[in-house]
């Protein structure tokens, strides 16, 4: 009986969504009594005898190269492997590209009910009761889960990551490595941008920009930000941005600690892609944009006066503090 | 060459979402129901272009649902499937439904089963996974594109900060999402073939479902905007920094 979080890298190193769930899943061993460990497949540069500060005493390592490319059958068997060697009762995933990809799987293999898109700790005065997002953001879900294993998938950005003292012993774990059947040809990363769905601040514009030539003004105050830049809808589909950036109910889901919408009107199906943002800031010409009853501050304005202004007293501010 | 593709039903996106029941229940007084928008709009709409290149490709659509969703299938047939097939279940638990699907799959032998990213309603991401699991068959997730070549299938899927290029060797299950394709509208002559196109309706199998979902909550309402001026963007940004120690 043991909580197990899946620990996911790129590049050598542990991913930011997984310090969060590790975080999440040693609270998770804390109110049920038991220890938090982590599972890490295939090789990281960095010292994960450090991660020993988020919550977890152990990480299982299955150290072997193949795995640093996802064929999600080949992690799936290994997961359910490990979960068994492991006396695993909870399994904790982030949900991201990869936890989307394999959680689903792993509950299929081990019959173990399991909830995407977590955004709370689980309820276990009574049974085991998972909160998710619903309907797009729109409403939550109260989920049960009644297997003796349990799979949470926990929706980014819903836990604070606390890092504590602490060091994990790391361990080698031998679970068998099947032969892959997909093969990965080509890996197209963004670079030197905040990945959307990780990113505290962002920084998203509609179609009030009115075309791609307008974009600097916006990506000058992103970047004061630090912030990840998006779009709506439209914006993506008109490829004025790449469709990637496109959040709402049919593109991205983002809750980032800020979302600033920059000539955007605050369509219901947009909202479902950001309303779980933590602050949301409005700039809009239109004081009787829908948007605005969503947001917790709004400039009505020009968007082409605001923004460099803006960015201009973010600089100050930085540069200040 | 046959291809699976899923369909659910979901609450049109203008919806009001609210709930009955002592909050167990889903309203769906005045609700419009729509063919789930990553099931329509990239995944059949791509099996339809597979098939307008390839005239042998057969696509059958494959529904878990009650009566009620035939409105749904008959849409989707107007697209352009072949036929169709509900199962007959009103389950809302994945596993129990990716059950269905794995035996509807197994059954009828299908190369390629495509699901879309997620349900607008549960939005679970769950189905795909699963299928492939029961089925023993790889899983490519959250495609932005897809293209066939014989048997192999060269995919590029959403991985966090980019994308990745994946091929594999058919069968496989792919959840498909924005840029697979774009969407279409049902034409006239579709409308009418889809009467006549076979939906078979059968039980369900017998299957555990896993989760229940004990009752819904709505987010607490925003205490409402604050103004700033737009002469006065420093105000916004103390705000911001000192009041919501959001930067
Ligand atoms: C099934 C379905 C799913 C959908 N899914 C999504 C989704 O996932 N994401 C999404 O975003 N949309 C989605 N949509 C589309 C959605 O309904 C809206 O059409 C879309 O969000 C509008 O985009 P917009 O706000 O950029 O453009 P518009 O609605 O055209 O709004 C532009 C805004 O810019 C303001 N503006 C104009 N000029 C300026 C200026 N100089 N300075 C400041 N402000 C200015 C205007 O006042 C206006 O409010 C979906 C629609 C459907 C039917």
């Amino acid at each position: 009986m043991s909580v197990l979080i899946f620990i996911d890298h790129a590049d050598g190193h542990v991913k930011k969504s997984s310090l969060e769930v590790l975080t999440y899943g040693a609270k998770v061993a804390a109110q049920l009594g038991t220890t938090a460990e982590g599972l890490l497949l295939g090789t990281v540069t960095e010292d994960l005898a450090a991660l020993g500060k988020y919550g977890v005493s152990k990480i299982h390592q299955v150290a072997n190269e193949a795995l640093n490319h996802l064929d999600t059958q080949v992690y799936a068997a290994a997961i359910a492997e490990a979960v068994t060697a492991t006396g695993a009762t909870v399994l904790v995933f982030s949900h991201t590209p990869t936890g989307k990809a394999v959680a689903a799987r792993v509950s299929a293999k081990l019959k173990a009910g399991l909830v995407t898109g977590a955004c709370a700790l689980p309820d276990t005065s009574n049974g085991f009761v998972v909160k998710k997002g619903v309907f797009s953001g729109k409403a939550f879900a109260n989920v049960s889960i009644q297997t003796p294993v349990k799979i949470i998938s926990l929706n980014p950005n819903s836990y604070m990551t606390v890092a504590g003292e602490g060091t994990a012993t790391v361990a080698p774990l031998a679970v068998a490595v099947g032969a892959a059947k997909v093969k990965v040809t080509a890996v197209n990363k963004v670079s030197g941008d905040v990945p959307l769905t990780e990113a505290d601040i962002v920084v998203s514009g509609g179609r009030g920009l009115k075309g791609p030539e307008n974009w600097g003004i916006l990506l000058d105050l992103a970047k004061s930000l630090g912030a990840a830049t998006a779009c709506s809808r439209p914006v993506g589909d008109a490829h004025w941005r790449p469709h990637h950036e496109h959040v709402g109910q049919t593109g991205v889901q983002v809750a980032p600690n800020l979302y600033i919408a920059v000539g955007i009107s605050g369509a219901i199906q947009h909202l479902a892609g950001v309303n779980r943002s933590k602050i949301i800031v409005v700039i809009n010409k239109d004081p009787e944009a829908p948007f605005f009853k969503a947001a917790d501050y709004g400039i009505v304005g020009d968007a082409f006066e605001v923004l460099p202004k803006l960015t201009e007293a973010i600089k100050k501010m930085k540069a200040s503090a | 060459m046959k291809i699976l593709v899923c369909v659910s039903k979901t609450p049109d996106t203008t919806s009001k979402v609210a709930f009955t029941d002592g909050n167990t229940k889903f309203d769906e007084a005045g609700v419009q129901w729509i063919i789930n928008p990553y099931d329509e709009w990239y995944s059949l709409v791509r099996a339809i272009e597979l098939k307008e290149r390839d005239a042998s490709i057969a696509i059958h659509l494959v529904t878990v649902g009650g009566a009620d969703t035939e409105p749904i299938i008959r849409k989707a047939l107007a697209l352009g499937g072949d036929e169709a097939i509900r199962v007959n279940s009103d389950s809302t638990d994945s596993y129990y439904i990716a059950a269905q699907i794995a035996e509807i799959a197994r059954q009828g032998g299908y190369d390629l089963i495509f699901t879309g990213k997620e349900t607008l309603d549960y939005n679970g991401s769950s189905i795909g996974g699963m299928v492939a699991e029961l089925v023993d068959a790889p899983y490519i997730s959250l495609a932005t594109k897809f293209d066939l070549e014989g048997t192999t299938a060269t995919v590029t899927r959403e991985i966090e900060g980019g994308e990745e290029v994946a091929e594999v060797t058919l069968p496989a299950v792919v959840s498909c999402q924005k840029g697979v394709a774009e969407q279409r509208i049902p034409n006239m002559r579709g409308i009418m073939a889809a009467r006549t196109k076979p939906l078979k309706v059968v039980e369900p199998v017998a299957a555990d479902a896993l989760t229940t979902v004990i009752g819904f909550e709505l987010p607490p309402a925003k205490a409402g905007v604050k103004l700033v001026d737009a002469e006065n963007v420093e105000e916004l940004v103390r705000l911001l920094h000192e009041e919501a120690k959001a930067i």
